[in-house]
């Protein structure tokens, strides 16, 4: 442990010199902001660098070590999603509606965080609203991933992903509507987890589609993931659709041994359009588990092929109502010189979403609207039913759920912005969670072309403590999430003063 | 299912976006691309099925009728592309 450079350590690691007093949160915090000012132009992870409050929150947290009265996470520095509201610190969602949006309050993720001394190192980067899966929808500019930077990092948390994955920051909060956590945390080669619906509160999480948001971890490892859900994780009165029951220690039983757990294997997820590779290390990824004394048993979920066009009405007609809100009146973005009230919404509206949002907008609008409502709307909400039933039955049979996270690895820049269907079914095997509710994670389980893919574990509802101890079990006999890319700069660099 | 100019116009107009020449043919394609895709639910029988608008059929919170928030007008007007005198100022509406 002692041999690795600071990034290199997992958060558990961090907390574990921060208490053994090998580095103090100031040395730890300086050393990461070090990197992301070096790392940062390449990567595009940030949308906000918050260099002098990580310093003064690291010296406060260094303070408070001092004193012995302190929780584990104090003094460990972790970055924000831009979706999260952070009281007198500029939130954008991505964007250009919100480039100078100042919240007043912290959303109750960040508040959590704050409260048990954590130390915010910048706010990441991610697509526009949360919509899309390449962050190709930033108005701040696409993240690079930085296994390829040729190739996307996934959305909409690309911006979270690809900063652990830079070792620019040990760790992320991100948000998931369709797949937002689990692909990107598959394309970048992290682990990230989306909980049950309402295990984490929404409350100052920044509204795409509220029946489906949910934040979650994300980190180098299921353990990280575990510390950071356990700080995130539990009621709040503020989001009526919070859940008001126990939080369970996530790290506690996380080493338990998995010798007869039950895991489905649904032949919907290994079917066209499955990259060979991705399916056999998968395949590999199960045989480890069955190894570890899991049982493999083959399931059905019939009505998979509902899930995506089920969600592209649901999503979209949630989030033309959200965003309604936007109207260039109380904050966001308001266009010049309107004529009247009209061209003001209209014009502030056309300026300030990007093309995707704008899509999506239309796209709930039309299902929404007189006479479409029935044939679209209820339908979705009808075909949502017969997907969660298709997960209530199978979970009857097993414990969790394993298939891939994403149909391929990272795509090039470009190779899917032009059609928006091609995208969306990048989601394919991540967005039927949503859709039920359930929790799923991805985890790292192999290289394809040299880019990561990922495993993902879905579980029963809020058993999320579960899907963690799969997750850290595997990667207590693999070492995928202990791989990372080489620093793109320092490597280019380098390679200049050879030459 | 496609859309034709007027639909997609229509559909700005509620949307409250206003479209421009240059976009709209391109808006109008990937709309109907979209729309062709959700068409996939058609082909599912659900006459019986209950419709699900929430993952835990949540149902409606109610709290006490209480006053818990202090006045914060000031605080979020500071947000307002343009307030005066406790006001949100937009264009003229009646003449």
């Amino acid at each position: 442990m002692g041999s690795k450079d600071i990034h290199e350590k997992t958060i558990a690691e961090i907390i574990f010199a921060l208490n053994a007093r090998e580095f103090s949160s100031l040395e730890i915090t300086q050393h990461f902001l070090n990197r992301i000012k070096t790392l940062n132009s390449v990567y595009n992870c940030f949308i906000t660098i918050c260099e002098e409050s990580a310093l003064k929150q690291a010296k406060i947290a260094d303070q408070k070590r001092m004193t012995g009265e302190f929780s584990d996470f104090c003094g460990v520095p972790i970055a924000h999603k831009d979706i999260f509201c952070t009281k007198d610190l500029r939130t954008t969602c991505g964007s250009k509606m919100l480039d100078n949006f100042i919240p007043p309050y912290d959303a109750t993720v960040v508040e959590k965080f704050s409260f048990e001394g954590a130390v915010v190192l910048g706010k990441t980067n991610m697509d526009e609203f949360a919509m899309g899966s390449s962050n190709e929808t930033s108005y701040f500019g696409a993240v690079k991933n930085p296994w390829d930077i040729k190739t996307v990092p996934g959305g909409s948390s690309g911006g979270s992903a690809a900063a652990i994955a830079a070792q620019i920051t040990p760790g992320a909060t991100g948000t998931d509507t369709g797949g937002s956590i689990r692909q990107p945390a598959a394309l970048c080669g992290i682990s990230g987890l989306k909980p049950t619906y309402g295990r984490v509160s929404r409350w100052g999480m920044i509204a795409f589609a509220s029946s489906l948001d949910q934040a979650g971890p994300m980190a180098k490892t299921a353990e990280d993931c575990a510390l950071m859900l356990k700080i995130m994780a539990g009621y709040d009165a503020k989001d009526s659709t919070s859940a008001n029951i126990i939080t369970p220690d996530y790290t506690e039983k996380i080493s338990r041994s998995i010798n007869g757990l039950k895991i489905g294997v649904p032949k919907e997820y290994f079917q066209d359009g499955l990259n060979f590779e991705t399916e056999k290390s998968v395949l590999d990824a199960l045989s480890q588990l069955e190894k570890q004394g899991a049982i493999l048993v083959p399931i059905s979920l019939p009505h998979s092929h509902l899930a995506v066009p089920a969600y592209y009405v649901i999503a979209p007609a949630e989030a033309s109502s959200n965003l309604s809100r936007f109207d260039g009146v109380r904050y966001g973005h308001r266009c010049e010189n309107p004529k009247d009230l009209n061209d003001m919404y209209t014009r502030s509206r056309a300026e300030g979403f990007g093309d995707e949002v704008k899509r999506r907008i239309l796209v709930g609008t039309y299902c929404l609207s007189a006479g479409y409502y029935d044939a679209y709307y209820r339908k979705a909400q009808q075909a949502r039913r017969l997907i969660k039933q298709d997960f209530v039955s199978a979970f009857n049979e097993v414990d969790v759920i394993i298939g891939p996270t994403c149909p391929n690895p990272a795509f090039e820049f470009g190779a899917k912005k032009n059609d928006p269907v091609e995208m969306y079914l990048e989601d394919i095997f991540t967005i039927a969670t949503n859709l039920a509710g359930l929790p799923g994670m991805s985890i790292p389980c192999g290289l394809v072309d040299k880019k990561p893919v990922g495993i993902q574990i879905i579980g029963n509802y809020f058993r999320e403590a579960l899907i963690l101890n799969v997750a850290h079990q595997y990667q207590t006999i693999t070492d995928w999430h202990q791989n990372y890319p080489k620093d793109e700069k320092i490597e280019s660099i380098r390679k200049m003063r050879l030459e | 299912m496609s859309i034709n100019h007027k639909e997609i116009m229509k559909l700005a107009e509620l949307a409250r976006i206003q479209l421009n020449d240059e976009t709209i043919k391109e808006t109008t394609k990937s709309i109907t691309d979209v729309l062709c895709l959700i068409d996939q639910l058609g082909a599912e029988k659900t006459n019986d099925i209950q419709p699900m608008a929430h993952p835990t059929d949540a149902f409606q919170c109610l709290r006490a009728d209480e006053v818990t928030e202090s006045d914060q007008r000031q605080t979020f007007q500071n947000l307002a592309p343009l307030a005066e005198n406790g006001l949100y100022l937009v264009p003229k509406v009646i003449d």
